[in-house]
């Protein structure tokens, strides 16, 4: 192998690293802290990848000059988006199944059927064509053998930022002090005054929100369709479990290393092995550490 | 529910069109009649049966998937199909009888598409279905129809390695594209072969086709990747195709794994300016979700483009657009199944009869000029003699045809 190839294949585990984190970081804190399993959450990562075309498409018709920006305005409607719709789903039904975590299964994989339908009927049964602004087109050559993507390079820099603004929300702002004593103890946070039914409510917009900004960024990489949500929804949760549920810094550690391993088993073996040989490691892994890689010491 | 408000959609026309087709029926007898010196009598038998069914209709079944993940390819292909039947009815029907569509949901799961099957079958008695997309769902209704002996045309390209009584194929077949798209490449592009795939029957067979091709022929292959269907991450294998170096991609990714493939190839600099890629699943349909920037000057093998240039295409393509919408596009599976809806048609009509042995048999050799050309059912394996057409991809999403191969004939179970 040689250097540049050697360099290329270390950027796209970098780049597959970043792109889990972001995907798994709103789940993290919805199914990790909030501990609810939300079968939606690929459909709302979908919903921000449509809320950027929906950008997209009316910068192309009403300020075509301002096109190079729109990916800027896409991201925060996309993060409005989404989090407006997660507070809403979870006042209007996640609320009144906290307590009986598969009725929530059942109930969010419907919601995400019936999502994907509805993007079918009213915007497309085919994928949409989400353009590329033109300063994230192409790579940044380095040398002549090694030519680093700019869109890669965007969602690395996105996703660390957004990681660190998480961190920086849970563990530096009271917001944050009230979320984590509400998902540690909920009867004592309400005890000592907090109001634990809005802090819940904020806590899964927030998570949704961070979807729709995975969803509004991968649209340089990957397809935006009525089935997109389908394609991060597997990878995001492994993410999660893996990472331990419950720990922010098992989640980016676990993306780090599905990210490495799957760089360099797709380089080393065939796409589907890969993936099989990953699924493997991940499934011998939680059978000696079920709780997953960082386990939060919590009672139960 | 769907296939009532389809119905209803319809019936205004078969009434508006009462008249027509009594003129045609006279125009029909007044030409048969002149023809009656020289023929014998059996022009005159068929008028007769139908005039007797003048009143009466047809049923055809259409089962594709209009909810699910394959709503996205199978949605048009019913589209084009409905247009076919509509248009054959404005003509005056089958044998004189109108043909009444009765469209089912197979939802993109192969268990209901069975199910569906035996409802069309059974309940509605329909006398061919129109219908499938993918290998696993027409595997998944093939028993079915031939326990029940219905009559199945199915409108997709596929890997072959099958011929039941029971289905007719009218798209191409495995060898059909790939052979020719593989000699095409060595001939004018290089020998070299970089073989990328989804990871199941359709691709991993024509790459193996291909693979014995590219051997035949003095070519090799560099590299070979299967990545299971949905796959979104292929920057790793794009650097072992940079590292490869091959003259020629055979891209045989099929669906949204397309659009995440192409995008990342011209983020990390491969374009069809610089490398020859060949896509076999990648229609103007496809394009227009991978964004045609990400696609131009990349080649596509088909048996069909919209951009075809001959009167039944351009016939095909304005009536399609008027019926659906200027934006639409028209594309090799619609093309199939607009195709098969005539098909049948002249089947019936040869046959005198909507038997479905007696179908099967008039179809051996039956011949069509439609908007592919003129295409021919093979004598025996019912499968049809196709063009195979290498284009390549404009800055529209449409496609430049620029090789065209004489009709080819199908090899379902290929000797490699």
């Amino acid at each position: 192998m040689t250097f540049d190839v050697f360099a290329m294949q270390a950027f796209t585990g970098l780049s597959i690293f970043t792109i889990l984190m972001l995907m798994a970081l709103g789940l993290a804190i919805v199914f990790g802290l909030m501990g609810v399993i939300n079968m939606a959450h690929g459909e709302l990562m979908a919903m921000g990848a449509y809320v950027n075309f929906g950008t997209a498409v009316f910068f192309q018709t009403y300020a075509p000059g301002l096109m190079d920006i729109y990916v800027f305005v896409g991201l925060i409607l996309a993060f409005i988006v989404t989090s407006l719709f997660g507070y809403a789903l979870e006042r209007g039904l996640i609320r009144f199944l906290y307590r009986r975590p598969l009725d929530t299964l059942l109930a969010t994989w419907g919601l995400s059927l019936v999502l994907q339908q509805i993007f079918r009927q009213f915007i497309s049964s085919k994928e949409v064509e989400v353009p590329t602004v033109s300063w994230l087109k192409g790579a940044w050559q380095v040398t002549e053998g090694i030519a680093l993507p700019w869109s890669r390079l965007y969602i690395i820099v996105l996703a660390i930022v957004t990681a660190a603004v998480v961190y920086a929300i849970l563990f530096k702002t009271r917001s944050g002090l009230r979320i984590r004593a509400v998902t540690q103890n909920r009867v004592m946070a309400g005890a000592a005054g907090i109001n634990t039914t809005k802090v819940d409510a904020y806590t899964f917009a927030f998570g949704c929100g961070l979807a729709g900004i995975a969803g509004s960024s991968f649209t340089m990489l990957a397809s935006t369709g009525p089935t997109t949500g389908q394609q991060y929804i597997v990878d995001t949760f492994i993410v999660v479990v893996f990472g331990g549920v419950e720990s922010l810094l098992g989640t980016i550690s676990s993306a780090f290393i599905i990210g490495q391993m799957q760089s360099w088993f797709e380089f080393n073996l065939s796409g589907s092995m890969a993936r099989a040989s990953i699924l493997l490691l991940v499934i011998v892994v939680l059978y000696f550490r079920p709780n997953g890689l960082f386990a939060a010491k919590v009672r139960r | 529910m769907r296939s009532k408000v389809k119905f209803e959609q319809h019936r205004p026309i078969h009434r508006e069109r009462g008249s027509d087709v009594s003129n045609i029926n006279r125009r029909n007898f007044i030409k048969t009649s002149g023809a009656v010196a020289a023929a014998t009598a059996l022009p005159l038998s068929m008028f007769d049966i139908g005039a007797a069914r003048a009143a009466g209709t047809v049923k055809v079944g259409i089962l594709h998937s209009l909810t699910g993940g394959l709503a996205i390819a199978e949605k048009s292909v019913v589209d084009a199909e409905m247009l076919a039947i509509e248009e054959i009815n404005k003509a005056g029907g089958v044998m004189g009888m109108k043909i009444e569509a009765v469209v089912e949901d197979g939802a993109s799961d192969w268990p209901t598409f069975a199910e569906k099957a035996r409802k069309l079958l059974e309940k509605d008695k329909v006398s061919a279905v129109m219908g499938c997309y993918t290998s696993a769902s027409r595997k998944a209704v093939l028993p079915v129809f031939e326990k029940l002996k219905g009559l199945l045309y199915y409108p997709t390209y596929y890997e072959g390695l099958e011929q039941s009584p029971n289905i007719l194929y009218t798209a191409q077949e495995a060898t059909q594209s790939v052979i020719a798209a593989v000699e095409w490449l060595m001939k004018n592009k290089g020998k070299s072969f970089y073989l990328i795939g989804s990871d199941y029957i359709w691709p991993r067979t024509t790459i193996k086709i291909a693979k014995a091709t590219i051997a035949k022929a003095g070519g090799k292959t560099v590299g070979e990747g299967y990545y299971p269907l949905g796959h979104i991450e292929f920057s790793s294998e794009i650097n072992k195709i940079k590292a490869a170096k091959p003259d020629v991609i055979l891209n045989c990714v099929v669906g949204g794994s397309n659009v995440a493939f192409f995008k990342q190839l011209s983020a990390a600099g491969v374009t069809g300016k610089n490398q020859t890629i060949l896509s076999l699943a990648v229609s103007e349909e496809e394009v227009s979700g991978i964004g045609s920037d990400n696609t131009v000057d990349t080649l596509t093998c088909m048996g069909y483009f919209q951009s075809l240039k001959n009167p039944a295409n351009e016939k095909f393509v304005k009536a399609f657009k008027a019926k659906y919408g200027a934006n639409r596009v028209t594309g090799d599976t619609l093309s199939c199944g607009y195709t098969s809806v005539y098909l049948w048609k002249m089947g019936v009509e040869k046959a005198g009869s909507t038997d479905v042995e007696k179908v099967v048999a008039a179809s051996a050799n039956l011949e069509f000029d439609g908007p592919e050309g003129k295409i021919k059912f093979h004598g025996s394996n019912h499968h049809l003699w196709k063009h195979a057409r290498i284009g390549v991809f404009k800055a529209d999403g449409q496609v430049d045809m620029i090789y065209e191969s004489p009709l080819i004939e199908p090899n379902p179970f290929p000797k490699l």
